[in-house]
């Protein structure tokens, strides 16, 4: 296999999760050549990630996008430079190569929330979605003991895929307050597809409690078991194990949409009723557009395929909603006050930002403690003078962890907004930097 | 998918599925720390999807790459910390590291 030197199409797709199959059906039913571009081995995102069997049947019309002959998937590609409009690079293990487009849907998905504590960076601790994407490639854990904690509904999917494949789930801790998450089961009635998901979530994990208004506050151990310390407000207690799986809440990736000059409000990429963005033929769908769930993701993605092969011209009637099918649109109404409802039944509590000590790493690329952050006026003060994000993951993870435990904003991105090779970066000859940052002095 | 792949991690031999990832093979090598941080501390995989690089290893000579990331193939030599690599990766220019330690 090897990569080509540059490949040219219709619509550059950015991501092969829900969205950016959903995009790609759908722009390649319109005639157009689609070109899916995803750093992961194989289709699918995090959540379809390897088509695993319990996805199967919802997943399997949608992977049918990548069988179209207009459509061709190039996995294990990292975009990381745009050296001018219609113009991206990505690299894979055999080098760089650059996708010439007319028009581009980006559907980067979302990373999770980190939240520092005391222990957060000791091995066996993890992403619960980190976790359950670590199963979903090959990585064993039946016997093994873990206590999932953090927020929201994915707790309840990972411990029982963590379940299926033979691990004993010892706890849920939700940090949550019960009358919030109370109020949210009683809203569920409005979408009863997801009353069936809950119920049936709740089904499987009969025996395996759940602790609502409980969260983590530190764990302790070595290299083959933990012991993580929780509480409910009013007393701590241990629980041995031998892996924690914290799910805090989703981030939007939102570096590519930067690198394509998107403007990004409210920490997602800002589109209009056609998702379309700010930047003109560049289109965005999926958690990174809005961090509203699957439904979500699969009615953006159709409505973002459709636009793009349309090619309507920015501003013409670009922000109307003429010509898109009616029952996609009302699936994404009815998908993103889900999405609402879910962020509002979930927000984090205050006690989340008072758990990281002075010593605690937040920035584990380059071990920043807390206490040389706290003093810090804003991200870029604490980049230049801490190395804080300054790593290979580039403040993916302390970017958001510092916007969460300081209100700092992660202003700016710049190429490579991935690590790549010297060669990948030379083959791609100089890349401007402008359109992407202002000054940086 | 069937069939399995060998491959060794830190000189060992390690039979897996295949399609899983090299970061699976460690595990079932095992091990828990991939790679040290800059000031020593064992780490493993934090997002297992590409993002926090906590799981970057040498796989053929090459150092750096994604455990998460990268599918297993037949033959393939992974060395992880155990394997007395340098616990300090080799750092880009920048300005030099300051900790403060107020």
């Amino acid at each position: 296999m090897s990569a080509p030197a540059s490949v040219s199409c219709d619509v550059l797709v950015v991501g092969a999760g829900p969205a950016g199959l959903a995009a790609a059906g759908a722009a390649a039913g319109a005639g157009c050549r689609v070109v899916v571009l995803d750093d992961n081995p194989g289709p699918g995102g995090q959540l379809w990630r390897g088509a695993v069997s319990s996805h199967e049947r919802v997943a399997a019309p949608w992977l049918a996008a990548l069988e179209h002959p207009a459509v061709r998937l190039i996995a294990g590609a990292r975009v990381f430079a745009r050296t001018a409009p219609g113009t991206a690079l990505a690299e894979t293990a055999d080098g760089a190569f650059a996708v010439h487009h007319a028009r581009a849907v980006l559907c980067p998905g979302a990373r999770e929330l980190f939240v520092p504590f005391p222990g957060w960076t000791l091995p066996g601790v993890s992403g619960a979605g980190g976790l359950s994407a670590l199963v979903k490639s090959g990585t064993a854990v039946a016997g093994q003991r873990v206590v999932v904690a953090g927020s929201g509904p994915l707790l309840f999917a990972v411990a029982r895929e963590l379940k299926r494949h033979g691990a004993r789930v010892l706890l849920i801790a939700e940090q949550a307050p019960r009358a919030r998450v109370m109020r949210f089961a009683a809203s569920l009635f409005a979408w009863p597809a997801k009353l069936a998901d809950a119920a049936a979530h709740r089904a499987a994990l009969l025996g395996t409690p759940y602790r609502l208004g409980t969260w983590p506050v530190e764990a302790r151990g070595g290299d083959s078991s933990l012991a993580v310390r929780l509480t409910n407000g009013r007393r701590e207690w241990d629980v041995a194990c031998d892996r924690l799986a914290c799910a805090f809440g989703l981030v939007a990736n939102t570096e590519p949409a930067r690198l394509f000059g998107c403007a990004i409000g409210g920490g997602v990429v800002a589109v209009d009723a056609r998702q379309e963005t700010t930047a003109p033929g560049v289109f965005a769908a999926g958690e990174a557009a809005g961090l509203a769930g699957l439904d979500a993701a699969l009615a953006e993605g159709v409505i973002a395929g459709l636009a793009a092969a349309e090619g309507h011209a920015h501003g013409a009637d670009g922000a109307t909603e003429t010509g898109l099918p009616a029952p996609v649109l009302r699936d994404r109404t009815r998908a993103r006050a889900f999405g609402r409802a879910m962020a509002q039944a979930f927000a984090l509590r205050d006690d989340l930002r008072a758990l990281a000590r002075p010593d605690t790493v937040v920035c584990r690329c380059e071990d920043v403690a807390h206490a040389a952050l706290a003093g810090q006026p804003g991200w870029r003060a604490a980049r230049l003078r801490t190395r804080c994000g300054m790593g290979p993951c580039q403040g993916r993870v302390c970017g958001a962890a510092t916007e969460f435990l300081f209100g700092w904003g992660v202003d700016s991105v710049r190429p490579p907004v991935v690590p790549v090779r010297l060669d990948s970066l030379s083959a791609a000859g100089e890349i401007p930097p402008a359109g992407v940052e202002g000054p940086t002095r | 998918m069937s069939g399995r792949v060998t491959l060794t991690v830190d000189g060992r031999a390690i039979g897996v599925a295949a399609g899983a990832s090299v970061a699976a093979a460690i595990a079932a090598a095992g091990i828990a720390v991939f790679r040290h941080s800059v000031t020593g501390a064992g780490r493993g995989p934090l997002c297992g999807m590409g993002i926090c690089h906590e799981c970057r290893v040498t796989i053929d000579g090459e150092p750096h790459r994604l455990a998460c990331q990268t599918a297993c193939a037949e033959g393939m030599r992974v060395e992880t910390a155990a394997s007395g690599a340098p616990a300090v990766a080799s750092r880009g220019p920048g300005p030099a590291p300051r900790r403060d330690s107020r």
